[in-house]
């Protein structure tokens, strides 16, 4: 009975705080988010907190996430620090578009949204609302407005600004565009952006998400990404987690794709205290194709925790997932992969799988692949293995003169490849190839070039 | 041949249930409804010692305070459970000497179901123990048993005769907190099988209990419990069946199942309650909580199942390998039509070192139905070297069914090895075609595949089950097929 009170009352706790601060909360954003925001909270009173009680947060402990004595401000802050000095992108050879944003705000110098060549729209969301209304109406809370976890009407309710990136039909992006989520505050703080990405037809995208702190104190971001492919576009996003280990991550990404377009996910979790990735694909037309991987380092008492729903809407549609983590010391972590093929979804393709190592016996994984299928001719599988290296791989390598410690860091970064290799950026996927590396052996604690001491 | 194929599958559909007679005989039943009153008077109906009647009560003031489960991937209608008679038992006079003491109505029922009840039959070598409804009928060979120690018989009368056997393994494999369906089971529960294998000695037959449900608005929980003790083995069957009644029937069912050290026990079951007709009225809703525990070292416990009947089933016969070199088995074939829902799996627990466990469940869907394989592999950190190997496949018959996949996989010790697979697909009109140009029909090409799909199983199985469990899978699925 206990966790159901307590519940209430972490629910009660936000819905005060949306009585009290909606006004603040709209002034600081755009007058279309603003509409979404009270039936936002009427879900979320509805829905609820996501409790250990139920199948989709079964092993995340939420509630203690979000008990954390941490700051909610709407207001504009006054960030006394120059970003732009001590934050220097750890990986140097990328040529990119860089956004920021700070504390779930997009930092402002003076523009708030920049025109890209070939008509590409990207900057603050919030802006863009305004100035840009028939653009986001068509698409914002389009895709996670139909969820049925609170915590994304959670966001709904409070998000007031994040990141726009529009390509126009037919319209190839040249540079990627790179978003830096930095956390920095002088007290525990709670932050929730929100993110809406549209390519149009025959349209290409390539994002780079990178998530950091850059204070040593309790963190907690809510954030919300969607994503829309119109027909044949093309999008592939990288997303780079790397919080100190105080911090708490929630994310959740509603991906939309029509006929015959193509989107890639990547998601690399090197850090972070506590990360939940909620990734939902819906292929809404056919010959959609998608791919959805993800990689986790673990160690110390970081919990981990990837969750993936592909909806197979339509018929000869293509879905790939690919999770691989690797649990140290007494981390834990836990990936659940649900593969639902509609009643007319006829000619799916599906495929997902799950591998996970485990150094120490006090660090704990749990592995849900599930398949929910609806139509009879399809090609459904899935697998899941949990075990450790490869002893035969090791003794091969140590009868060849290397030594044990180096022929395990061999074979781990062989292991991790695989779902880096999948990054189409070039630059990128050699650095995240070194930063792996790095933290592979321990080496790497925080990004090399910031000069901030965090965690 | 794709309409060729597509009246095959309909005719599929037209399977009927082959076990739906019912048999007038006098009934002993209380009214309906379920409160303390009626837990006592099951009791003093059964005349039990206090003890029973103290743990019939306490599971039933648990029970009071639980809620139905609900993360099945089932659609449950809401069951009233005031509206189901707790205790039903054919009338008996007296206490039987022989065979041809029992009602001869009842040993029709048996010899329309094919139950080698009567001695004669002792050539097919299986003692039998048959409940219907609530009742255990008859337990043949038991003297033959006896003589090499082994215990078999009901469970009332291993209440009555050995007490302090039943004081010491009831409840400790499914303790009546367990779940919803354990509690009211252990509440309310008529009668079932008991089964004790002594030290060192080998079942020379195979033991069977034969579970039927015939009066009408009757709810059957039995509930069996296997203990092997030290170096003993033994091959245990269930089967079910049921009349077609247009209103659902409950079954909640427990089976306990102890094996000490390096004892082996092998519990097949084919269940065949009836499924409902194809509108899907009526029907047996099939709530089981099945458990094994491997005690003692190297010992192990293997289930095997055919799952054809039931409108509604809900059932993970699962094994805690507890001693170190423990081994547990998982084979299952789950057949659902028209109507019928299934969400069945297991779970395998390991405790000791170097257990090890495999799982292969075959999933076949047609009609209108759903049917899901719900497991769970959990490593406790002291289990080093555990070992387990899933595979869940799925056939799917006909766009309107489904066909669902949901493993829990949990790790906590780094030199454990979990492997999962799953496939989902449906008969490759290939195969179809390959069978067809050898000159093989393709009402016997779909037969021909279906049985070598669900052959890994079924080979499990002891060979008088594999015999009638592959005949049901012909009547549930292939209705003029085979």
């Amino acid at each position: 009975m206990s966790t159901i009170t307590e519940n209430i009352s972490l629910k009660e706790q936000f819905l005060d705080l949306y009585r009290s601060s909606s006004k603040e909360i709209a002034v600081n954003s755009a007058p279309l988010m603003n509409t979404h925001r009270d039936k936002a909270i009427i879900k979320l009173e509805k829905l609820g907190f996501p409790s250990r009680g139920g199948e989709e947060y079964r092993y995340a402990d939420i509630e203690s996430v979000f008990k954390q004595d941490m700051e909610k401000s709407f207001g504009n802050q006054k960030i006394n620090i120059n970003i732009r000095e001590i934050f220097h992108c750890d990986v140097p050879d990328i040529d990119t578009n860089l956004f920021l944003l700070v504390n779930g705000m997009f930092y402002n110098n003076g523009q708030m949204l920049k025109e890209l060549p070939g008509g590409i729209i990207a900057g603050s969301l919030s802006q863009a609302a305004k100035d840009y209304p028939g653009l986001v109406e068509k698409h914002y809370d389009r895709y996670a407005g139909s969820s049925k976890d609170g915590l994304v009407a959670l966001n709904t309710a409070f998000a007031q600004d994040g990141i726009f990136i529009y390509a126009p039909r037919g319209v190839k992006m040249e540079k990627p565009v790179q978003i830096v989520n930095i956390m920095i505050s002088e007290a525990g703080l709670m932050a929730q952006h929100r993110n809406l990405f549209v390519a149009e037809e025959d349209a290409e995208l390539n994002i780079v998400v990178c998530d950091h702190s850059l204070s040593a104190h309790r963190f907690l971001t809510n954030s919300v990404n969607e994503v829309f492919a119109g027909e044949r576009a093309q999008i592939n996003l990288t997303r780079i987690q790397n919080e100190h280990n105080g911090s708490s991550q929630i994310t959740h990404s509603f991906n939309h794709q029509e006929t015959g377009s193509n989107l890639a996910t990547n998601i690399i979790s090197l850090h972070g205290g506590f990360i939940r990735n909620n990734v939902y694909v819906k292929l809404n037309g056919e010959h959609a194709e998608n791919h959805s991987m993800g990689l986790y380092l673990s160690d110390k008492g970081q919990y981990i925790d990837n969750f993936v729903f592909i909806d197979h809407a339509s018929p000869n549609c293509f879905s790939n997932q690919l999770y691989k983590g690797v649990m140290d010391d007494y981390a834990s972590g836990a990936f659940t992969g649900r593969i639902l093929v509609r009643r007319d979804a006829q000619k799916t393709n599906a495929y997902q799988s799950n591998n996970n190592i485990l150094l120490t016996d006090d660090a704990r994984m749990h592995s849900r692949p599930q398949l929910e299928i609806y139509a009879d001719d399809v090609k459904c599988s899935h697998g899941s293995t949990m075990g450790q290296i490869d002893e035969n791989a090791l003794f091969y390598l140590r009868s060849r003169g290397i030594d044990h410690r180096e022929a395990r860091l061999l074979l781990m970064f062989a292991y991790t490849h695989e779902v880096i290799q999948n990054i189409k950026v070039k630059a990128l996927r050699e650095r995240i190839d070194d930063l792996v590396n790095k933290r592979l052996r321990g080496e790497l604690s925080r990004c090399n070039n910031c000069a901030m001491q965090c965690g | 041949m794709q309409n060729e194929q597509d009246q095959i599958l309909n005719e599929v559909t037209t399977g009927e249930y082959k076990f739906g007679f019912y048999t007038d005989i006098e009934q002993d039943s209380i009214a309906k409804g379920l409160n303390e009153d009626v837990v006592r008077m099951i009791s003093a109906k059964k005349k039990e010692p206090e003890f029973m009647l103290e743990f019939r009560l306490k599971a039933y003031r648990h029970w009071l305070t639980m809620k139905m489960p609900e993360w099945a991937h089932l659609k449950i209608p809401e069951i009233d459970y005031q509206d189901h008679i707790y205790y039903s038992a054919p009338v008996q006079r007296a206490k039987l000497n022989s065979l041809d003491e029992v009602d001869p109505e009842l040993l029709e029922t048996f010899n329309k179901l094919g139950i080698p009840l009567e001695e004669q039959k002792h050539l097919s070598g299986v003692a039998v123990d048959a409940v219907m409804d609530s009742i255990s009928v008859k337990t043949t060979f038991r003297e033959a048993l006896a003589e090499l120690g082994i215990i078999f018989c009901s469970f009332s009368e291993a209440v009555k005769e050995h007490p302090d056997l039943v004081k010491q393994y009831m409840g400790s494999v499914v303790p009546y907190t367990d779940n919803y369906f354990a509690a009211l089971n252990s509440a309310v529960f008529s009668d079932g099988s008991f089964c004790f294998i002594p030290k060192g000695v080998r079942c020379p037959m195979e033991l069977s209990t034969y579970f039927r449900i015939n009066a009408a608005n009757t709810g059957q929980f039995e509930r069996t419990l296997i203990v092997a003790e030290d170096k003993s083995y033994v091959s245990y069957l269930e089967g079910c069946t049921a009349p077609m009644r247009d209103e659902n029937q409950l079954h909640a069912a427990i089976v306990e199942i102890v094996a000490m050290e390096s004892a082996e026990v092998k519990y097949a079951t084919v269940q065949n309650w009836y499924p409902g007709n194809k509108e899907g009225k009526g029907g047996i809703y099939n709530f089981v909580t099945k458990r094994g525990i491997c005690k003692g070292d190297n010992s192990k416990i293997s289930w095997t199942q055919v799952e054809t009947g039931s409108a509604i089933t809900w059932k993970y016969p699962s094994c805690i390998l507890k001693g170190h070199n423990t081994t547990g088995e998982f084979y299952s074939v789950a057949v659902t039509n028209n109507h019928q829902q299934a969400d069945t799996g297991t779970k395998m627990i390991h405790i000791g070192k170097n257990s090890r466990s495999i799982i292969v469940s075959k999933g076949i869907s047609a009609g209108v139905s759903n049917n899901s394989y719900r497991g769970q592999v959990k490593v406790l950190r002291g289990a080093d070297n555990a070992r387990n190997f899933s595979q869940c496949d799925s056939l799917l018959l006909g766009d309107k069914c489904g066909a669902h996949t949901f493993p829990y996989i949990e790790s906590a010790n780094h030199s454990a090895i979990i492997e999962h697979e799953a496939t989902t697909s449906k008969i490759g009109e290939d195969q179809i075609f390959y069978c067809n140009q050898r000159g093989i029909s393709t009402e016997d090409a779909i037969g021909l595949i279906i049985n070598g799909y669900t052959k890994e199983v079924l080979n499990k199985l002891p060979m008088e089950f594999a015999v009638e469990a592959q005949k049901l899978l012909l009547i549930s699925l292939e209705g003029s097929v085979g």
